[in-house]
């Protein structure tokens, strides 16, 4: 009756059909309502899975920025601005229902040029994206209850920049709560994954949203500037870097132009001795793993309570056995392709520096296929606060352990960080939950849970992870100013 | 001696006889130790349980995989009826069932065990003969427990003298929910000693301890006290075997294994009647406690309809079209 002879359960091949997904030859711009051609050089957007090419974007020059900011201009004057909001609601009801409808199109796609796995694009990114448009059509006609006095008004033409850990999710996060408050847009997309925001134009379209409303010019970091950086823009919106946001906060110093900006973290995962310790497992695990580890908020920094380090580490390591790596498409993946060889170069310098400054560095036995850009889940434990390994973001799926002995010791290294966009705490005890949920410099706390999202919730940061929030009643404010304004 | 710090440790020579593996050895020694020791196991949080197996739900079993599924699910079958009606008729139709699930497909493997109340035991033990099949008994005032302990050890007695090798047994509820920890083990140790050589099953009734923490403490509790098997439910309580429930005991059978070494078996009943519900637990297993459960001997289901079901997809994987449920026999 011995054990180790058994056969494994091995999960054949469930790879999720592409063939619902139509991709062109190459894509144009989305400007007015129309696809046109941009005048600056074509890109390439790749499958980072396997680097096969899926197709040509137009990259937006100047001249095709100022065309955009004119038609949302345009159609923020003319059409959306004035119109009832009611009206102005039922264009985001539709948004959402396509998006629903389509939710597999969108899945699969992004799946296809960001590598993440189709698990989490089909149950995760693409339902969270219907909900935020359900969500603020929701709000359009009821701002006057948002909290910001009486008859708030839009701001005008927003220019929005968003970055490819979750390219459609972060589409709706900027587009639906501007077009419920009455601005239009003008959207660049990221350059490694700009194919659902294409395909957002055709549902745009498809609801009939008059032309000019939503914009979306593709290129890459001069396309931005460009779009940030136009004169008759009102608000600038931008998910990304904190290298990228200094910039943006610099070019819209001295402007009237409204910003906010959602930038990198380093949050700390704080698990005490009270803690359910296998639910804090799979936490550490969707904190870290999730999207590759592509995620903004994600709890790259392990603070476990000595007394249970090694136990939590033990487990740790055996849960991490088993994530699948693999294939984006294939429905069994835990952990797709990371999204550019860029991205990749990053996460392995830093992870050599991890190795070099002492650290200890474990990663399970998996393989990786040949083609494309990946990396293995990491944990690196003997972390010490010093190393840079702890301090800076390496937006991949790298985990840093370190340890704390009493809670003023968590909380300490916790907001040791130059960031502050989130946090987590497990722990049975929710007395323990709130005070320290209170001294925390993070805008989000989760508490016994990680990586969580909803459109009702207010997300953003402290410090260098930026200003501003999104979602929520809160997320509202960035797109209105208040009749004493 | 006393234990020096616990005056209301029991004597040594008096916990020698049923004190646990160890380094478990010393937690029974009083009521206070007992519950201090199950109450210092981690928590488990309800939401978090819900959401990991809700993932492991979107986990797509298909083609070689789900023909593997299939067979290895059958072959962990406990064929069960436990009705007031079954007659020794009844209990042979069930085993000559058990012995060739598909009458039309000899490479279709025989399920694990029969399981009937003990005084159709012994028909059921002449109808399997030398099949290897095991005959598997509810005991102990199944499914309440709600009687004294001599007469469940008499009840366990009389079905292993009817010729069963298991003994699915019922933890007393009672006293569990009434923080008595000390009363369960020591009845179960009782009861695990009545058995001689048969198996034992420990059902928990975990529809009736609700919460994920009583779940675990009771797996403990089962465990220690020399359970060869942690079984979720008696099948006449609603929820049965659920998929959290199922995952905490795994993670129990997991970390008593890491502790002590012994491995302990899981038996999920009632509730699991579809070759989706099966195939969901199989992927639980994998991936919570891997490959060394995946056996009859460390993993059953307790049901009665699951098994034409997993027939009739079986002959649908063979054939590629789904056939009727005149097309499996009924029980």
């Amino acid at each position: 009756m011995t054990s180790s002879t058994k056969a494994p359960f091995e999960y054949a091949p469930a790879p999720e059909s592409r063939s619902i997904v139509d991709i062109a030859p190459s894509y144009g711009l989305f400007i007015d309502g129309e696809f046109v051609d941009g005048t600056g050089e074509a890109f390439k957007s790749v499958n980072p899975a396997t680097e096969e090419v899926l197709t040509e974007v137009s990259a937006g020059s100047e001249a095709d920025v100022d065309r955009a900011v004119a038609a949302a201009r345009r159609a923020f004057t003319r059409v959306w601005g004035p119109m009832r909001p009611a009206d102005r609601s039922k264009y985001l009801f539709r948004i959402a229902r396509l998006l629903q409808e389509r939710s597999r199109e969108f899945a699969v796609l992004e799946s296809l040029d960001n590598g993440k796995p189709i698990r989490e694009s089909r149950d995760v990114d693409v339902p969270l994206a219907a909900a935020h448009f359900f969500y603020h059509a929701g709000w359009a006609d009821k701002l006057d209850h948002a909290g910001l006095g009486p008859g708030p008004r839009p701001l005008g033409v927003a220019a929005q920049v968003i970055p490819w850990n979750f390219p459609l999710l972060m589409l709706a996060w900027k587009v639906a709560p501007a077009l419920a408050t009455g601005n239009t847009v003008v959207l660049k997309p990221a350059e490694t994954t700009p194919l659902t925001a294409l395909l957002f134009a055709e549902v745009c379209r498809q609801a009939d949203l008059p032309p000019g409303v939503v914009n979306i010019v593709t290129g890459a970091g001069d396309t931005g500037r460009a779009v940030v950086e136009h004169d008759d823009v009102d608000k600038v919106a931008f998910t990304g870097s904190t290298d990228v946001g200094k910039q943006i906060a610099r070019a819209v110093a001295g402007t009237r132009k409204k910003l906010t900006l959602e930038l990198g973290g380093k949050a700390a995962n704080i698990v005490f001795d009270d803690a359910p310790i296998d639910q804090a497992v799979e936490g550490i695990v969707q904190g870290i793993f999730f999207n590759q580890g592509h995620v903004c908020c994600a709890g790259s920094r392990l603070l476990v309570q000595e007394s249970i380090h090694d136990e939590v580490i033990a487990s740790l390591q055996r849960r991490i056995g088993t994530l699948r790596v693999g294939d984006p498409l294939d429905k069994n993946t835990d952990i797709g392709a990371i999204n550019s060889a860029e991205q990749l170069a990053r996460i392995r310098e830093l992870s050599d520096y991890g190795e070099a400054e002492g650290a200890t560095r474990w990663q399970p036995a998996c393989d990786l296929p040949e083609r494309g850009f990946w990396f293995p889940p990491t944990v690196f434990t003997g972390v010490s606060p010093a190393h840079r390994i702890a301090r800076d973001e390496v937006f991949g799926p790298v985990l840093s352990v370190l340890t704390f002995r009493t809670p003023d010791e968590a909380v300490a290294k916790a907001n040791n960080s130059t960031y502050g966009l989130s946090a987590g705490i497990w722990s049975e005890k929710g007395s323990r939950i709130l005070k320290i949920a209170n001294q925390l410099r993070a805008g989000v706390v989760w508490a016994n849970t990680f990586n969580k999202f909803d459109p009702t919730s207010p997300f953003g940061g402290y410090k260098q992870s930026g200003y501003g929030r999104e979602g929520g009643r809160h997320g509202l404010a960035a797109y209105l100013k208040g009749n004493d304004a | 001696m006393t234990h020096l710090l616990d005056p209301d440790a029991l004597p040594d020579d008096a916990r020698a006889l049923m004190a646990p593996l160890p380094p478990y050895d010393d937690v029974t020694r009083s009521d206070s130790a007992f519950r201090a020791f199950l109450h210092g196991l981690p928590g488990v949080d309800q939401v978090g349980a819900e959401a990991r197996v809700g993932v492991l739900g979107t986990r797509s079993i298909k083609t070689t995989s789900k023909a593997w599924a299939i067979d290895t699910a059958i072959s962990m079958v406990d064929l069960t009826t436990l009705e007031g009606a079954d007659t020794p008729g009844k209990v042979r139709s069930l085993a000559a069932k058990a012995r060739r699930p598909d009458p039309g497909d000899p490479g279709c493997p025989s399920v694990a065990a029969v399981c009937v109340y003990g005084d159709l035991a012994g028909v059921a033990r002449e109808a399997l003969g030398d099949s290897g099949i095991h005959v598997a008994a509810v005991a102990t005032a199944f499914p309440s427990g709600r009687a004294s302990r001599a007469v469940k050890i008499a009840d366990v007695e009389d079905a292993v003298a009817n010729g069963a090798d298991e003994i699915d047994m019922v933890i007393d509820r009672g006293a569990f929910l009434t923080g008595r920890y000390l009363d369960v083990f020591e009845e179960i140790v009782a009861v695990k000693e009545a058995c001689g050589d048969a198996h034992l099953k420990v059902i928990l009734e975990t529809g009736e301890l609700v919460t994920l923490d009583n779940v675990r403490r009771a797996s403990w509790i089962a465990m220690l006290a020399g359970g060869d098997f942690i079984k979720t439910s008696t099948g006449k309580v609603n929820p049965a075997a659920t998929l959290p429930v199922s995952l905490v005991m795994l993670e129990a059978v997991r970390d008593f294994r890491a502790a002590t070494g012994r491995q302990i078996g899981f038996k999920p009943a009632g509730g699991i009647r579809t070759t989706k519900d099966a195939i969901k637990h199989l992927v639980l297993i994998n991936e919570t406690v891997g490959a060394d459960w995946l056996d009859p001997d460390w993993f059953r289901f307790g049901a009665s309809s699951l098994l034409n079901d997993l027939l009739l997809q079986r002959q649908k994987l063979r054939t590629g079209h789904y056939s009727g449920p005149d097309y499996v026999t009924v029980d």
